[in-house]
């Protein structure tokens, strides 16, 4: 697989870690009264269907930056790479 | 129509036309006690002893594709209980029990083959791992011999002893593990299940869960409606997927793993290796081919194929363990969806949901526990209780802080 890096251009795969699903972005708010199911549903479940999945692979020989990709997992066909700063700023 | 060698000598003399399918092809009726969702080794297996051992009767096994399409028929074929944590060790140590009398059980030829597993170590800390793993194993009733190097180069003369970043010091033997012919086991135990009255219906994708009033009376598929008391799904890699249509998120991830297979050759490697050092595990199969694989590819996948970095990854380790593999060439290969868990253990459960089964999360080390994982699957299903080899296999044991977790990776499936 190749990833379009949105700085570095098209890298190999191999150069990224993989880390998951990009919902892990979202982490729950520790002082919420519902603290302990949040953090059990953030932390151990997933929604892993098929098709359109966005993820965060991590440009560990690289850049060193954390990516969102988004990729179709039944094809592992790429549409769409974005840095996860930016995801994480836009709140998205 | 049982198996026997006056049977086979008679065919031979009569031109082999006497054979018959072994297992039927009903159409689904519109109600049964029992519907298992996925024909693969552990729905099968769970047909088998619902039917042999609980006296369950009326159950169908509804398959999306064919018998044996899926895992069960992709894996590498290891069998071996050698875990560490007391949760699994019992439960793959059934297992292990149930295999050595499958084929009798069956009437069928698994080719269950006990040529013994090693595991290689490389280093003090990882030979003092491995003790203690393999006095785990004989506390739950395994068989378990550390070697030295010495005891390795008695039945492996040609591995690279003296690999200057890996040396092999020595093994975690279990004689009693070993290989079994996996899309034998499919079909052996689709026959015994057939023979007992249960219908394996293939083609029969399930599209959805009749659920009402919180209790699931049946199935939608791709040929109609089915009613049914309880429903046990058994689909490995798309768990998640199925549990979705019944509103459920899992704590899991569908990962890809390959398999590969190389031209045959003289039998040479007798037993089961794995590298200790690398993810790598190698056997020979009965024609000659060389069988192994390595790690997953580590990103979430439903395509059943994976991609050229593992592949140079697995080969790089085979040739720091055995260069003799260097002069093989690759003949097959290909990838299966695994059910990877949070914590590297299944689960054999009940959902919140009556009358709703759930069986998954086996990770790549799912064929080993087929026949455990059928028969405490069938016990849940008949009696309502946990098999006592599986009592810690529940659903929730995320949220109540229980994982059991083989590697200590904590939630990170792609490592386990
Ligand atoms: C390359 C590879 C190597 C492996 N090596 C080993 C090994 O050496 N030792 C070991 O112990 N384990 C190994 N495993 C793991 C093992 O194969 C699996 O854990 C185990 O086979 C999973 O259980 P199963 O046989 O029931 O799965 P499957 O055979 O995959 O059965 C699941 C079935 O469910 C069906 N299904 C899915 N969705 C639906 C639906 N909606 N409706 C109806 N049916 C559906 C599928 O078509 C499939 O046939 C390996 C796996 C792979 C991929």
């Amino acid at each position: 697989m190749i990833i379009n890096h949105p700085l570095l251009g098209p890298r190999d795969a191999s150069e990224f870690t993989y880390l998951g699903d990009a919902s892990l972005m979202q982490r729950p708010n520790p002082k919420s009264e519902t603290a302990i199911d949040d953090f059990y549903r953030y932390l151990y479940l997933r929604e892993n269907t098929p098709g359109e999945h966005r993820e965060l692979w991590y440009h560990e020989q690289g850049d060193r930056s954390w990516l969102v990709v988004t990729r179709n997992i039944s094809t592992h066909e790429i549409t769409k790479v974005e840095l996860a700063r930016d995801v994480a700023r836009s709140g998205t | 129509m049982r198996y026997s060698a006056l049977k086979i000598f008679k065919e031979a003399v009569t031109g082999h036309k006497g054979w018959k399918p072994v297992w039927r092809k009903p159409a689904p009726k519109p109600s049964y006690d029992f519907i298992i969702i996925g024909g693969g080794g552990h729905g099968l297996a769970t047909a088998h002893y619902l039917a042999s051992k609980f006296d369950g009767k009326n159950i169908a096994v509804l398959e999306k594709g064919w018998i044996g399409g899926g895992n069960v028929g992709r894996n590498t074929t290891i069998i071996r209980s050698n875990y560490l944590h007391h949760e699994n060790e019992g439960f793959y140590e059934f297992s292990l029990k149930l295999w050595e009398g499958l084929e009798q059980d069956l009437n069928y030829n698994a080719m269950v083959s006990q040529r013994g597993i090693i595991n290689l170590y490389h280093s003090d800390p990882q030979r003092d791992a491995y003790a203690r793993r393999g006095n785990a194993m004989i506390m739950n009733g395994a068989d378990a011999v550390l070697l030295d190097q010495d005891g390795v180069r008695k039945q492996y003369p040609f591995l690279n002893f003296d690999n200057a970043r890996f040396p092999i010091k020595g093994g975690l033997w279990q004689p009693r593990g070993g290989t079994v012919r996996h899309d034998a086991v499919a079909w052996g135990y689709a026959r015994a299940a057939d023979s007992k009255g249960v219908d394996i219906i293939e083609n029969c994708e399930v599209t959805g869960f009749d659920i009402q009033n919180g209790r699931c009376v049946g199935v939608k598929t791709t040929r109609g409606k089915i009613l049914a008391k309880k429903v046990g799904v058994a689909v490995a890699g798309n768990s998640s997927r199925v549990m979705a249509m019944a509103d459920m998120h899992l704590p899991l991830e569908s990962h890809v793993l390959q398999a590969f297979v190389s031209e045959g050759f003289k039998p040479f490697l007798p037993g089961v290796i794995t590298y200790g050092a690398g993810h790598f595990y190698v056997s020979q199969s009965d024609k000659g081919g060389l069988v192994f694989g390595g790690d997953i590819d580590g990103y979430n996948s439903y395509a059943q194929r994976g991609n050229l970095p593992v592949v140079e990854d697995v080969c790089e380790g085979g040739m720091s363990l055995m260069p003799a593999i260097g002069k093989a060439r690759l003949l097959r290969m290909w990838g299966g969806i695994m059910d990877m868990s949070m914590d590297g253990s299944p689960m054999i459960d009940k959902t919140h949901i009556d009358g709703l089964y759930f069986n998954g999360g086996w990770c790549y080390g799912g064929f080993k526990a087929t026949p455990a994982s059928g028969y405490a699957f069938a016990h849940l299903l008949a009696t309502d209780t946990p098999h006592e080899t599986a009592r810690a296999y529940r659903m929730d044991r995320f949220s109540r802080g229980l994982m059991i977790d083989e590697k200590g990776q904590g939630a990170q499936p792609n490592l386990h």
